[in-house]
C-alpha cells in the first residue's frame, strides 16, 4: 500500500520535474537564437486562425444563453434592464477565458500532443536531434509562442461575439431595448476586470501548450501511447486551466482589487 | 593538452585506419532491464562494422549512444576524437556534424517533402544558400534514384524509396560516419540489393565508416563481400570484393547485450559457436 503510494508520488515528482525542465528549457529557447521563424509563423496561423471558428461558434451560444437565463433571475427582481453588465462581466471576466481556454485543450492541446507524440514514436525527435536541431527551440518555443499570444486575442473575439449574442437575445427575447443593453455592458466593465480578462488567457494558453508539449514528448509505446498522450493532454490541460483559473484570480483579487 | 599534441592527435586520427568510432565496456540499462551489458568495440576509418542480433538485443540502443540520442550508464564512447559519453546535449551538435544515422523506420519528417527532408540539416542548420542546397538535394536524390520523387510526401511513397530517402537525409550534409539501423529490413530481395548498394558506393567512393545494424544475414554479407569501383568513364560498377576490402568488414553478433562474436565474413562463416550456427541457418 505504502509502496503503491510512493511509486506514484515518485512518479508525480519526476513529471514535475520533466515539466519544471521542458518550461526552462523553452524560456531559453525563447531569449536567446537559434529562432526557427517559419514555424513561428506557422504556429500563429494553425493556433491563431485555426481556432478562429471554434472561439466564435462558442462565444456566441455562451453569450446567448448567459443572457437568456440571467435575464430570468434579474425578472425577479424587475432588474432586466441591467442584463447587459451581467453579460459582460461574466464573459470577459470568467466565462469568455475559461470556455475558450477549454475549447483551445480540446482543439491545440490534442493536436500539439497527438503530433510531437507520434514523431515521439517514429523516432523522427531523435532524428531532428540527429540531425542537429534542438526540438524543443524547433516545436516547442513556437507552439508556446502561438499559445500565449493567441489565446488572448481569441479569448478578446469571444468576449465581444458574446456579448453580441446576449445583445441578440436581450433585444429579440427579452426586448430590452438596445441603447440600454450597451450602455449597461459598458457599465458593467471596470478597468480591473479587462485586465483579468486579459492576464488570465495569457497564463492558460501558456498552460495548454506546455502541458501538451510536455505530455506528447513524454509519449511511448507506440500509436497506443500516442492515444494515451492525446487524452491525457486534454484532461490534463483542462484541469490545470481550471484550477490556474481560480489561482490566478486570488493572485489578481489580492493586487488589483 | 598542447596545442601541438591536439593537432598531432587530429593528424592521427586523419590518416586512413584510425579509430573513428570506439566503445569501450559501455553498459546500460532502462529501469531494471539490462539492454547493453558490457560492449567494446572499435570502428577504423574508411571500414565497415556490421552488427548482427536478434531483435531486443541492443543493436538500436548502441547506434543512438553513438549519436548522443541515449547516455550510456557505464564506459567510455569516443567518436571521431571526441568522448561523447560525457558531452551534453549543446557540445553533442558538433560531433552530430560528422555523423549520419538512418533510423529504423525511417523516422522521415512526414509533414515535410522529400526535397525538405533530405536538405532538412542543410536548410535549416547551416548558412548555405538555398540555391547551393537545391542542387546539393537534387545531386543526393540522384545519387540513390529518386530523383522524379523530390516533391513527393514521404507517405506517397513506398518502403524501399522511404528507406532511400533516409539515407539521402543522412548522407546530404558529407558526414563521415554512417550509421544505418536496419536499413534493409522488411524490404523485398530486389530492393533491399539496391539499398546495399547504396551503402557500399558511398563507403568505398566517399570514403564513409559505416556501422550497418541488421539481422538479414544475406544483406551483411553482401555489404561485406562487394565493393564499387568508379570505371575510367565514371560509371559505378558493384563488384565482388578484394580479399583486402572484404577484411576492412567486420561483423559482430550481439546477445541480449553482449558481444558473442566479432571477426570477418569468413571466421563468421567458419565459426562453431551453436547460437551464431542457428543464427546462420
Ligand atoms: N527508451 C526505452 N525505454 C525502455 N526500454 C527500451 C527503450 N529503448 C529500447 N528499450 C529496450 O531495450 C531493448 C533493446 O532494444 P533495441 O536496442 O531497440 O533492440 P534492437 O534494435 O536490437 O532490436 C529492448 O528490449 C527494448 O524493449
Ligand atoms: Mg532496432
Amino acid at each position: 500500500m505504502l509502496s503503491l503510494f510512493e511509486r506514484w508520488a515518485k512518479s508525480a515528482a519526476l513529471e514535475v520535474q520533466e515539466y519544471v525542465r521542458l518550461t526552462m528549457a523553452a524560456f531559453r529557447g525563447i531569449v536567446t537564437p537559434p529562432f526557427y521563424r517559419h514555424d513561428i509563423v506557422e504556429q500563429f496561423d494553425i493556433i491563431g486562425v485555426g481556432s478562429l471558428t471554434v472561439v466564435l461558434l462558442s462565444g456566441l451560444f455562451t453569450g446567448a444563453a448567459l443572457a437568456a437565463q440571467s435575464g430570468m433571475t434579474l425578472d425577479q427582481f424587475g432588474a432586466r434592464p441591467v442584463v447587459g453588465r451581467l453579460v459582460s462581466a461574466s464573459m470577459i471576466k470568467e466565462l469568455g477565458p475559461v470556455l475558450t481556454a477549454l475549447m483551445l485543450t480540446g482543439r491545440i492541446g490534442s493536436g500539439i500532443a497527438a503530433e510531437l507524440g507520434s514523431m515521439m514514436v517514429t523516432d523522427q525527435i531523435n532524428a531532428l536531434r540527429a540531425l542537429g536541431t534542438d526540438p524543443v527551440r524547433k516545436l516547442v518555443v513556437p507552439r508556446i509562442l502561438a499559445g500565449i499570444f493567441m489565446t488572448p486575442v481569441l479569448t478578446v473575439i469571444a468576449d465581444a461575439v458574446g456579448i453580441t449574442g446576449g445583445w441578440v437575445v436581450a433585444r429579440y427575447q427579452l426586448q430590452v431595448n438596445s441603447g440600454l443593453y450597451w450602455s449597461s455592458v459598458v457599465k458593467g466593465l471596470y478597468l480591473q476586470d479587462v485586465w483579468v480578462g486579459l492576464i488570465k488567457p495569457f497564463v492558460f494558453g501558456f498552460i495548454i501548450v506546455t502541458v501538451a508539449c510536455h505530455v506528447g514528448l513524454r509519449t511511448s509505446g507506440g500509436t497506443a501511447g500516442v492515444g494515451r498522450s492525446t487524452t491525457l493532454s486534454v484532461v490534463a490541460g483542462s484541469v490545470a486551466v481550471i484550477a490556474a483559473d481560480y489561482f490566478v484570480m486570488q493572485i489578481l483579487i489580492a493586487l488589483l482589487y | 593538452m598542447q596545442a601541438r599534441e591536439i593537432a598531432a592527435a587530429k593528424t592521427a586520427l586523419d590518416q586512413p585506419g584510425a579509430p573513428i568510432v570506439l566503445f569501450d565496456h559501455v553498459q546500460l540499462a532502462f529501469d531494471e532491464r539490462v539492454v547493453l551489458r558490457d560492449m567494446s568495440f572499435t570502428l577504423l576509418k574508411g571500414h565497415t562494422k556490421i552488427i548482427l542480433g536478434a531483435s531486443g538485443s541492443g543493436k538500436s540502443t548502441a547506434l543512438k549512444i553513438i549519436t548522443g540520442l541515449l547516455k550510456s550508464d557505464a564506459g567510455v564512447v569516443w567518436v571521431n576524437g571526441q568522448r561523447v559519453d560525457q558531452l551534453g546535449e549543446r557540445e553533442m551538435m558538433s560531433v552530430r556534424a560528422d555523423l549520419g544515422m538512418i533510423f529504423q523506420e525511417g523516422a522521415l519528417f512526414d509533414s515535410l517533402t522529400v526535397r525538405e527532408n533530405v536538405g532538412y540539416k542543410l536548410y535549416e542548420e547551416t548558412d548555405m544558400p538555398v540555391d547551393e542546397v537545391d542542387r546539393r538535394v537534387a545531386e543526393v536524390l540522384g545519387f540513390i534514384g529518386l530523383a522524379e520523387q523530390v516533391d513527393k510526401m514521404p507517405s506517397e511513397l513506398s518502403g524501399g524509396q522511404r528507406r532511400r530517402v533516409a539515407i539521402a537525409r543522412a548522407m546530404a550534409f558529407k558526414p563521415t560516419i554512417l550509421l544505418y539501423d536496419e536499413a534493409t529490413t522488411g524490404l523485398d530481395p530486389i530492393t533491399a540489393i539496391t539499398v546495399d548498394d547504396e551503402i557500399v558506393k558511398l563507403r568505398d567512393l566517399e570514403g564513409v565508416s559505416s556501422i550497418v545494424v541488421t539481422h538479414q544475414l544475406r544483406d551483411a554479407f553482401y555489404v561485406a563481400t562487394h565493393m564499387a569501383v568508379r570505371a575510367a568513364d565514371g560509371t559505378v560498377r558493384i563488384v565482388d570484393a578484394t580479399p583486402e576490402k572484404e577484411r576492412e568488414a567486420e561483423f559482430i553478433m550481439l546477445r541480449e547485450g553482449v558481444i558473442v562474436f566479432e571477426g570477418d565474413a569468413d571466421s563468421l562463416r567458419r565459426s562453431a559457436d551453436p547460437y551464431i550456427q542457428t543464427f546462420l541457418s
